[in-house]
């Protein structure tokens, strides 16, 4: 199968620090990808780069086959230029859910999964407002339609971020640190809606620091570290045999202070 | 001992209206051309580009520190020698009034714009709005709340502006006050009652921003001091 998103020699400098060193990815369609690596790794600026909230220095991007972006110039002088269209056309595409949540709070749980369909998208308010709901149904947010964020727990909030980003028909999804803010309490119910987005098929790319969630839904898992994919492969490969002495080291970290089995010990 | 006579003020009621129909007149003009350009000023200040960002900063900060009684010389005396065309007290006076009300507007706006959290430019972006449909849709919406009461109270100083205009002899309310003053020799009798009509022109809304500045300090949603 052929990958439905493919990145080639992406970087990212702010200044004189190199946070993205040559990132190459083939994403195949439905696969679901966790990216693990330290803070400061380059993995939420990875995940940024693909949509373009962060402009990567260098590198290009397929989506679907297609180069975003627009060509410019001939032979050994070509560059590639980005046009606020072309963002805004793979953006809509590719669906981006934040650790924050950031809903809008000046409208309604309806009412933010029906802006980006009707302003972006130009659907009729009728269809949004439909799909809306079938999206948020599947949150099992039906009953707050009419609620605002602010009256909504955290759990809910992302929930709705969720649905909101759904309701666009995206190809792809980003998941940047979505339960990093919750409280533990919350975080199942956010994971179970990304799990089941996995089983209907959705092509995803999530950051996380949940191992367990990661070990359950990833089909591949990176590990990124300095701006690099050190080492990459199945949540088998990774979490339990993995080859390099750093990736052990964080894994190591992460596992220091698990609770015991206690039918074990 | 000084004997108070307000029958100058019937007697003369007809040149006060005319004189509170010139304020209300010039100072609604300068809202309506004021407002929007501070809107545009404030997006062009905002500008990812320096080249537009810079001048136009440069521009309002003149604007914001220079009195606005100079302005309004220099559109009436110095802007016909240059243009070669006289221009009228009732277009001058719009013109100084709109376009210093304007670089006030302008940092308001500002400031609400970059109030608002950066997660909110990222999920417009993310959800494939333009930066224009960002703004309206989004940003501006939630940033204008937060300004009301910062907005207000640059209203009422944009009306507290307009007795400077009489300075060329636009027929304002405190022009046609002097006028009466000086005809019947009654300026303490003119001047309180003018003064009065300010008062109850100005008083009861700046009541209504504190009101509503406390309205919207406790839902939280005010940002601006």
């Amino acid at each position: 199968m052929s990958a439905i998103l493919s990145i080639k020699e992406m970087k990212k400098s702010f200044g004189s620090l190199d946070v993205l060193k040559g990132i190459d990815l083939e994403v195949k369609e439905s696969e679901t990808i966790v990216i693990l690596g330290a803070s400061g790794s380059g993995k939420s600026t990875m995940l940024r780069c693909i949509n373009f909230l962060e402009m990567p220095t260098s590198g290009e991007i397929h989506l679907n086959d297609e180069l975003v972006g627009t060509v410019r110039g001939k032979g050994e002088n070509t560059n590639i230029t980005y046009r606020e269209s072309d963002l805004c056309s793979l953006r809509t595409k590719v669906g981006m859910v934040f650790q924050q949540f950031n809903l809008f709070p000046h409208m309604t749980v309806l009412e933010n999964v029906m802006e980006g369909q009707v302003t972006v998208l130009k659907r009729k308010k009728i269809d949004a407002s439909n799909r809306a709901k079938e999206q948020l149904g599947k949150v099992n947010l039906l009953d707050k339609i009419d609620q605002y964020p602010s009256h909504l727990s955290g759990g809910q909030q992302q929930r709705v971020a969720i649905a909101r980003a759904l309701a666009m028909d995206p190809k792809v999804m980003l998941f940047d640190e979505v339960t990093s803010a919750l409280d533990p309490e919350l975080v199942g119910e956010v994971l179970q809606t990304i799990r089941s987005l996995r089983d209907e098929g959705m092509t995803m790319l999530l950051v996380t620091h949940e191992l367990g969630f990661a070990y359950h839904v990833a089909d591949r898992i990176l590990f990124l570290h300095e701006g690099q994919i050190l080492e990459q492969g199945t949540p088998q490969d990774i979490l339990f045999h993995s080859k390099q002495a750093r990736t052990k080291e964080f894994l190591k970290g992460h596992a220091a202070f698990s609770l015991p089995n206690p039918e074990t010990d | 001992m000084y004997e108070w006579d307000f029958s100058v003020i019937p007697m003369n009621a007809d040149l006060l209206i005319m004189g509170l129909y010139g304020t209300i007149k010039v100072f609604v003009s300068a809202f309506v051309i004021g407002f929007p350009s501070g809107l545009i000023l404030a997006l062009m200040r905002l500008s990812r580009f320096k080249i537009i960002s810079i001048p136009i900063g440069l521009f309002i900060d003149f604007l914001r520190s220079t009195p606005a009684l100079i302005l309004l010389f220099w559109f009436f005396f110095a802007f016909p020698i240059i243009i070669g065309l006289m221009i009228q007290a009732f277009l001058a006076a719009t013109l100084t009034l709109a376009i210093v009300a304007a670089a006030f507007y302008a940092e308001i706006f500002r400031a609400g714009i970059n109030s608002i959290e950066r997660g909110q430019w990222e999920s417009a972006s993310a959800l494939g709005m333009t930066r224009l449909e960002l703004l309206r849709r989004v940003i501006l919406p939630q940033a204008i709340k937060r300004m009301i009461p910062a907005f207000l109270e640059r209203t009422i100083e944009l009306l507290k502006t307009t007795p400077l205009m009489a300075a060329v002899a636009y027929s304002d309310l405190l022009f046609q006050a002097m006028d009466i003053a000086q005809k019947t020799f009654r300026p303490l009798e003119v001047l309180t009652v003018v003064a009065g009509i300010y008062f109850m022109m100005i008083y009861p809304t700046s009541l209504g921003v504190r009101k509503l500045e406390r309205k919207l300090a406790k839902s939280g949603e005010s940002t601006v001091h």
